[in-house]
Formats: structure tokens, sequence, C-alpha cells
């Protein structure tokens, strides 16, 4: 795996939009920025409604998601162009779904749609309507999705990487500064956990550092290669962009995404703390 | 929910008394600048959050009590500011020169 498998530059996408067997999609949270104004063609995915189960705090299952990509006229040897706002943490998050279920040929728009506005390229607001199709699904794959226990039982023998900013980490606030700090669950963060910001990973405006620059920001920080790794941050957004520069542009192996984060970890009765 | 809610408008169910809410404008040439990016900035200058302006400029984020510095980033540049902020409303607003 190397970086230009799994990454596109904005140009490379302009340039790209019409080709067949690319299926470009917007990921958010918020997808008001979609409706008004995506790259032309482009499919939306939102991260809530069409991601997440309605009723528990999980994925949709596996026939949800070949629902899912059926109904947008995604096909399994379509390749999958991601990008979105918040710097692409829910595209870098679709990135990681798309991958536990099994989609081979995925990959990023270096910087997402804040690059992509920042440089001024054109946005459509045709409505995009692609013919359905049948897609299978793998089951998930798990060598790539933590859960809690792993969480717990990781403590002082992997990797944990809080992916946080520095005063979420140490408890100064509960959640990202654009959000109220109201959340139930406890500040502070998982014992032996180190904190590399995701936003070290990546330059103002979106795109993520070279190569080099990212090898050098996780040695200085203390991740040992030796060990297995676990990301985390509040819902597991912010840290797929880590998952992804970890094990996508470095290579490296056996990295889990914890999604459960904090607001589960938070909230846990029993476990350790660390502030 | 992680992403940002809608940038700017009334402060209803907002409690003043705990929340530490820095808002304002971003301004280029004596107008609003919508969709703008502004990030907050911790003492160390480190990233802590970003939003993008609403249509009539506005930001807003909940941080703690201490130092921030806002930095605005839009296709036609970039500005800064740094401010002190306490419990309560803190308001300001970021030119771009």
């Amino acid at each position: 795996m190397s970086r230009t498998d799994v990454l596109v530059t904005a140009d490379w996408a302009q340039e790209n939009l019409a080709r067949p067997g690319l299926v470009f999609v917007e990921v958010d949270e918020d997808t008001t920025a979609y409706d008004g104004g995506h790259l032309e063609g482009a499919v939306k995915l939102d991260w809530k409604k069409d991601l997440q189960d309605p009723l528990r705090r999980d994925f949709v299952d596996k026939a949800g998601f070949e629902a899912l990509l059926s109904s947008r006229g995604i096909s399994n040897d379509d390749t999958v162009i991601l990008y979105g706002g918040n710097n692409n943490w829910f595209a870098a998050y679709a990135y990681w779904y798309f991958k536990l279920y099994g989609h081979q040929d995925v990959k990023l728009i270096d910087g997402g749609r804040k690059k992509w506005e920042l440089d001024g390229r054109p946005l459509s607001k045709d409505v995009v309507e692609r013919p359905t199709t049948q897609y299978r699904a793998s089951d998930p794959d798990l060598s790539i999705r933590a859960f809690r226990d792993e969480v717990v039982a990781s403590i002082g023998n992997k990797n944990i990487v809080d992916v946080r900013s520095p005063d979420e980490f140490s408890g100064k606030i509960l959640a990202p500064a654009h959000l109220p700090q109201e959340m139930a669950q406890k500040g502070g963060h998982v014992p032996t956990a180190i904190n590399i910001p995701w936003s070290k990973a990546a330059n103002e405006d979106g795109t993520f550092k070279s190569d080099e620059q990212l090898a050098a920001l996780y040695d200085e920080q203390g991740y040992d290669d030796s060990k297995a790794t676990i990301a985390y941050c509040r819902i597991g957004e912010r840290s797929s962009h880590t998952w992804f520069v970890l094990r996508e542009l470095l290579g490296k192996s056996d990295v889990k995404n914890y999604d459960g984060s904090w607001v589960e970890y938070g909230s846990l009765v029993g476990v350790p703390i660390e502030k | 929910m992680c992403g940002a809610p809608k940038q700017g408008g009334d402060l209803a169910g907002i409690d003043l008394t705990t929340q530490t809410v820095i808002q304002g404008s971003v301004w280029h040439d004596g107008a609003p600048v919508a969709g703008a990016y502004v990030r907050l900035l911790d003492e160390t200058d480190e990233f802590t959050a970003e939003v993008v302006t609403s249509p009539e400029g506005e930001f807003r984020f909940f941080a703690a009590p201490g130092q921030w510095k806002l930095r605005s980033l839009a296709p036609i540049g970039k500005g800064e500011r740094v401010l002190t902020a306490d419990v309560g409303l803190n308001e300001t607003t970021v030119a771009i020169g």
C-alpha cells in the first residue's frame, strides 16, 4: 500500500470526475454542505442517517450496507473516491467503514471539501441519480475495529493513540470546542495512551502531511512499531483519520479504530482513567 | 454528533453561567465573510476545533476560560486574533487583511 493507492489529489479528481468506473461520494454529518453544492456527479452519504443504526449505537448491518450502496448506484468493482468536510473526518470514517465491509478500491481526495473550496474549484447543485446496483458486502473485518474490552486489556501493552486535542486529553474540555461542553462522561484519557492529535497529521488546508513528516511525528511521540495499535477520539471519526494515516499511508500493521471512543469509555463504570 | 452545529443565531438554550462561548464574525473589506474556515488554537498553538462561518459570517466555539487564538482561512486570505476568554459570552471579530 502506498500513498497513490489510497489518496488522490484535488487536481486528479477534477480531471476524472466523469471517468467510468469511479464513483465520487461526499460524506458529511451535516449534508447541507452537499446540498449547497458538491463535486459534479458525486452522490452523498449522511454519516448519521446512512451509516449509523437508527436504534442502537452501532453501524448499519451487512444487509443495510448492501442496500445503501445499491441505492447509491455503487458496484463492487467501482473505485469509490470519498471526500467531505471537517478536514475529511467523516470521509475517513467512511473509508474505514467501506474497508470493514470489504470494498476493495477506496480512495480519499487529499484535503477533501476544504481544499476544494479554498482552491475555488467548481461545485454543482445538480441532482445526481445513478442506476441501482446489486451490491454485495463481506462480513465485517473486525481486525480493524476495536471494542471496549480490548481497549481495557490493551492498557500498558499496546499503542493506545488518543487523537483528540490536548485539552480534551487532559480533561480540561469534554468535547471538541465547536460543541457545547455538556457531556455525561468523565474527562480524561485511557491510561498509558499517547496524545497525538489528528490535526498534527494534516496541513492547514486539510491535506495530509508528507510520509516523511508523518513517520517523524509518530516516532517523536513514542509510537512503538513493535506493538499493535488502537486509535480513539470522542466518537471515532477523528481517529479514523489517524487510522488512515497509520495503516494506509504509513503501512503500519495491526491498527484498529475504537469507534466507541471516549463517549463510551468515559461512561464505563469501573474502568481506569487518567487525567 | 461531532460536526459543528449551525453557526451564529441566538443563544437560546446555551447556559452562559457554565459555558465559555467564543463567538463573532469574520470580516473583509467592511463585509462579513461567509464560508470562511475558523480554527481555535490553544495556548500552545495546537488545533482545538474548526468551524465554517454562516451566511452572515458568524462562528461560535464552546471553550474553557483561558487564552485562545482564532485563525481564519478563506480563499481571499487569512486573519488571526488572540483573546482571553472567561465563562459566559466572549464576542470578537477576525479581520482578513
